[in-house]
């Protein structure tokens, strides 16, 4: 089993150099190989398991609470690319 | 106490000492503080060393305790892994992603540990975001092995295990997803407790797999891990995984209980002889407390990393995803080769076209490894098996083949993928090198282990074994 | 050729904190970044916590519009990358949302549900010269999607179906769903089937009602065109410019976004017990379209009157109230339904009982001498023969103005009734 590296870098939002693809495609096609073992399982009438706890239903009423809210000096604390108050990125194209 | 140097005391003789005035928390703290100058340098278990603060947090511990104040914790020196936030004190996750982060609030644990009156003196080296079995993938330099510095510690709570092994603090905080607290605890010689997923709170800490980052701690005996675990236990409102499930005091050890310990045979299999000899020498001191041992077995232990490798790499995609360097943090191409593997492997597992083959299947797969413990749980009270097939392995050894490093987690990854707890006690020492074995129950049973611990403790006594830094 | 157009409308609700955090759900005007907290700004560490009214309230909504309630369900992870969604992903749900195959009636026909959801908002983007600048303050609010089946042919049909909407949400007070201030939101699919190949084409950033049906519609002819000279259009995303009232293309998606949904591992799935729901069901209110039948029925109105007094719930629930009142005065829910609609009763500076006096007050003056208002009337006339003429001309105010003179000379006399004596005379 092969992973498009282009591929998922780009979903992944990471550039990975040229010069390293080849690289990465070896490293994750082996450990792909191993995973592939999951193949052998009978899983047909298996229930998936995505919360161990057993929990359900945990939630919080409706309360606004500052005890948590940032000051917008902190909220911005940790970047110097701000303007007025706002985060600053390169400019985006409008909307998802 | 006798002549004891005070950074070799346990929690317990260090209240004691305190409470009696034998010696001050600065004198204590200082102390851990020296220890950490004379070796640090070599082990490399530390990112940030807090020296004003912790000698101020002393000063301050020294006039409550004056005051008659009891908290649990008072004065005590404490490290905490570098991936759980603390308000004030550059937080890294021992990335250069986050070379600079300084975060705006603290952990729920860390307020838990200050709450207790702990000293923190500084935030210790791991694998980045977790992400090791070895203490290797760590943008800030190799965690060593105190027993043979040419050997790796373990990971990815590697410097928490070392900082404790090396009598830089008496306890440190450490998370547990595939094993990165048991497989360094035995690596070390101290105990490593992983709790039963929920027990607590994962707020505040840097998530590496949402539903396998259990949240635990290393110390240098059982009954101190049980200390610990009274404080840090509990259902945390701001984190909705934290089931209401009381905290007992884990620290009444006293049961005489005989229970049924199973030794599942999938994990005696693939280990190297060395560790099988120190693992019977273990069991027959069980055996000779009273316990009963039977043979039990885990039959879908073979898909555990396979299961483990696509579900946490999944988990670990998205988690990192706020990585972005808009709010905190560098761009996303100062990720190292790790965690680029990682979120590559787990961007593709979850992708159109391959999550029903990859990460659908490991779902299922998670609840038929769980099954296996539900049910073996229905014929004995615990299960005891080795942390590690092999002993330690030097450093550079495995770092160039990454499935290979997966591996090592092959006696661990089960545990955390069926949510259980596992205690890991220090067993013996081969070539030098200590070896631990892991006492595993079902949710929420921790006083089992922590009584099964603590006997098998009181009886080997290997915590009293120091390393020759 | 047959138009094909399916709507997603997100709902904005208006609890007192976030979605998964208790930040205050005030934004609007605010200064950026001040309503924060690590949940929502996406820190390292933070951990989301569901708030049980937003959920309660999108389940009233999905019963509102007749839905089934599953009685499982639980949030999933959108993973995309966008300057605004701060942690990388979007808490969402995918496939096992709060409700499911619903169904509303827009005149006359009947429009499927597929589905109403849960999700978080994202923060706010600003496009500078150059740069965008990003406010978090409304990233983690609730928001419920409402997506409805490729059920609508025509743009007129979809407005009626966003005012019905709006017209429920307000009733239920989950939201004030202003369009203009952002609260609900309308993305329209659109396509026309006869081309070469399937498609579809997505329409944001319309922004009012009156923009609704213009933006469809042009994109309809922009359509067929592209149909007939045998292309097909592409599929994209395209917003509404209002200066150049126009459709205009935002992207061209390569390849659709691979979002990689998995189910949410810091939250446990929710499930409800049939009391539970049943609860839920039996705290909805009368819904607008029981209103309107009711009303028709027992207040025996038209109805063009009913549609206007239950447009709004308070309107509505205020007509009700004077009309009790009005049962003790002898004053029949027409004449009350008469004043609210066409003399517009301020109904928040005004109390059903003070209104009830005021028309009790009002048709007292019909006890006037009748004799001597016909007088006046003639008297009118004669005095103002160039407005008599201007109505017989057909210059409907020029009535008006006759009416105003008859009350000049005697006041307390009913205006409607004048008007009828006027008529009748000219």
């Amino acid at each position: 089993m092969k992973i498009d590296v282009k591929h998922v870098a780009k979903l992944a939002n990471l550039k990975i150099k040229d010069s390293e693809i080849e690289k990465f495609e070896k490293q994750l096609s082996e450990v792909l190989a191993h995973i592939d073992k999951l193949k052998k399982t009978e899983t047909k009438n298996v229930l998936e398991t995505s919360q161990v706890t057993g929990l359900e239903s945990i939630t919080r009423e409706d309360k606004a609470d500052s005890a948590r809210i940032l000051s917008q000096e902190e909220a911005l604390s940790n970047t110097k690319n701000t303007e007025n108050g706002f985060f600053k990125v390169k400019g985006v194209i409008q909307s998802e | 106490m006798n002549n004891k140097p005070l950074t070799e005391l346990t929690i317990k003789e260090a209240k004691e000492g305190l409470r009696e005035r034998k010696f001050s928390s600065v004198e204590l703290v200082k102390e851990c503080l020296d220890q950490i100058k004379r070796h640090d340098k070599k082990l490399n278990a530390f990112i940030t060393v807090c020296e004003k603060e912790a000698l101020e947090q002393a000063r301050l511990s020294d006039e409550k305790i004056k005051n008659g104040d009891r908290s649990p914790l008072l004065g005590i020196p404490i490290a905490i892994k570098d991936i759980f936030l603390t308000k004030g004190i550059k937080t890294t996750a021992a990335s250069r992603v986050l070379d600079n982060y300084v975060p705006q609030y603290d952990a729920t644990v860390v307020a838990k540990l200050k709450n207790a009156g702990a000293v923190i003196v500084g935030k210790t080296n791991c694998d980045a975001w977790a992400h090791g079995s070895s203490g290797e993938n760590s943008d800030f330099g190799p965690t060593r092995n105190p027993w043979n510095t040419e050997y790796v510690p373990g990971g990815s709570s590697s410097g928490s295990a070392v900082s404790v092994a090396s009598n830089m603090c008496i306890a440190a905080t450490g998370t547990d997803t595939g094993g990165s607290i048991r497989l360094p605890a035995s690596f070390c010689n101290v105990v490593g407790l992983k709790p039963t997923y929920g027990r607590v709170s994962r707020y505040g800490i840097i998530a590496m797999a949402s539903s396998l980052d259990s949240i635990g701690h290393f110390t240098k005996t059982v009954e101190d891990s049980a200390l610990i675990l009274n404080i840090t236990a509990g259902k945390d409102r701001f984190d909705a995984t934290t089931p209401q499930v009381k905290v007992p005091d884990y620290t009444v050890l006293n049961s005489k209980k005989k229970l049924k310990i199973g030794i599942p045979k999938e994990y005696i299999e693939g280990a190297d002889n060395e560790i099988r000899i120190t693992f019977n020498k273990a069991l027959k001191v069980l055996s000779e407390l009273g316990h009963e041992i039977v043979d039990v077995s885990l039959p879908h232990t073979e898909y555990a990393i396979p299961c483990y490798y696509v579900i946490q790499p999944s988990e670990v995609s998205s988690n990192l995803a706020r990585y972005d360097g808009i709010r905190f943090g560098s761009k996303r191409d100062t990720f190292g080769d790790e965690a680029k593997r990682r979120i590559m492997l787990g961007t593709f597992t979850l992708s159109s076209g391959y999550y029903d083959a990859y990460y659908k299947t490991a779902m299922r797969v998670r609840t038929l490894i769980s099954k296996d413990f539900d049910e073996v749980y229905k014929k004995v009270d615990a299960v005891i098996a080795p942390v590690s097939p092999t002993l330690p392995w030097k450093l550079g050894e495995k770092t160039n083949d990454p499935l290979k490093m997966y591996l090592s987690d092959i006696l661990t990854a089960t545990v955390n993928l069926a949510g259980i707890p596992g205690l890991t006690v220090p067993i013996g020492f081969e070539k030098g090198l200590p070896i631990g074995m892991q006492i595993l129950g079902p949710q929420f049973s921790e006083e089992i282990l922590f009584q099964i611990g603590s006997a098998y403790e009181s009886e080997t006594q290997f915590y009293k074994q120091k390393p020759n830094l | 050729m047959k138009v094909v157009i399916g709507l997603e409308v997100h709902v904005e609700l208006k609890t007192k904190s976030k979605m998964f955090c208790e930040c205050p759900t005030v934004y609007f005007g605010k200064k950026p970044n001040t309503y924060t907290c690590p949940v929502c700004l996406g820190l390292p560490g933070a951990l989301p916590v569901p708030n049980k009214k937003a959920i309660e309230w999108c389940v009233r909504l999905g019963m509102a519009l007749n839905c089934k309630i599953p009685l499982f369900s639980k949030f999933d992870r959108k993973n995309y990358f966008y300057p605004d969604l701060s942690k990388g992903y979007q808490i969402s749900q995918y496939d096992q949302p709060f409700c499911e195959k619903g169904w509303v009636e827009i005149n006359g026909k009947k429009i499927g549900i597929t589905r109403v959801h849960m999700e978080e908002d994202t923060g706010k983007l600003v496009h500078e010269a150059g740069s965008t600048l990003i406010d978090f303050n409304r990233s983690g609010i609730s928001l419920v999607e409402i997506v409805t089946e490729p059920d609508f042919d025509n743009a007129a049909d979809v407005k009626a179906y966003l005012q019905k909407l709006q017209q429920i949400v307000r009733y239920l007070e989950i939201s004030d769903a202003d369009m203009e201030k952002g609260q609900m939101r309308l993305e329209p699919n659109i396509s026309i089937q006869g081309s070469k190949k399937p498609y579809k084409v997505e329409v944001k950033n319309i922004n009012s009602f009156s923009f609704v049906e213009k933006a469809i519609n042009f994109e309809l002819k922009r359509q067929e065109e592209i149909i007939k000279n045998g292309e097909t259009p592409i599929q994209e995303t395209r917003g509404w410019d209002e200066k150049k009232q126009q459709t205009v293309s935002q992207r061209i998606k390569e390849e659709a976004n691979d979002y990689r949904y998995f189910p949410e591992p810091d939250i446990p799935p929710i499930s409800w017990t049939t009391a539970q729901l049943s609860g839920l069901k039996s705290s909805l209110p009368e819904l607008p379209d029981q209103k309107l039948a009711r009303f028709k029925k027992e207040y025996k109105l038209s109805d063009y009157d009913c549609e206007i007094l239950i447009r709004e719930k308070s309107i509505a629930d205020y007509f009700e109230e004077a009309v009790k009142v009005g049962n003790e005065h002898n004053i029949s829910p027409k004449q009350i339904a008469n004043h609210i609609i066409n003399k517009k009763t301020d109904v928040d500076k005004i109390l059903p009982a003070e209104l009830i006096q005021l028309i009790v007050q009002t048709s007292k003056t019909v006890q006037v001498d009748t004799k001597k208002l016909d007088e006046t009337i003639s008297l009118v006339l004669k005095e103002n023969e160039k407005a008599v003429s201007d109505y017989k001309n057909g210059k409907e105010q020029a009535i008006m103005f006759l009416v105003g003179q008859v009350l000049r000379k005697t006041p307390k006399i009913d205006a409607t009734l004048v008007k009828e004596k006027i008529k009748s005379k000219i």
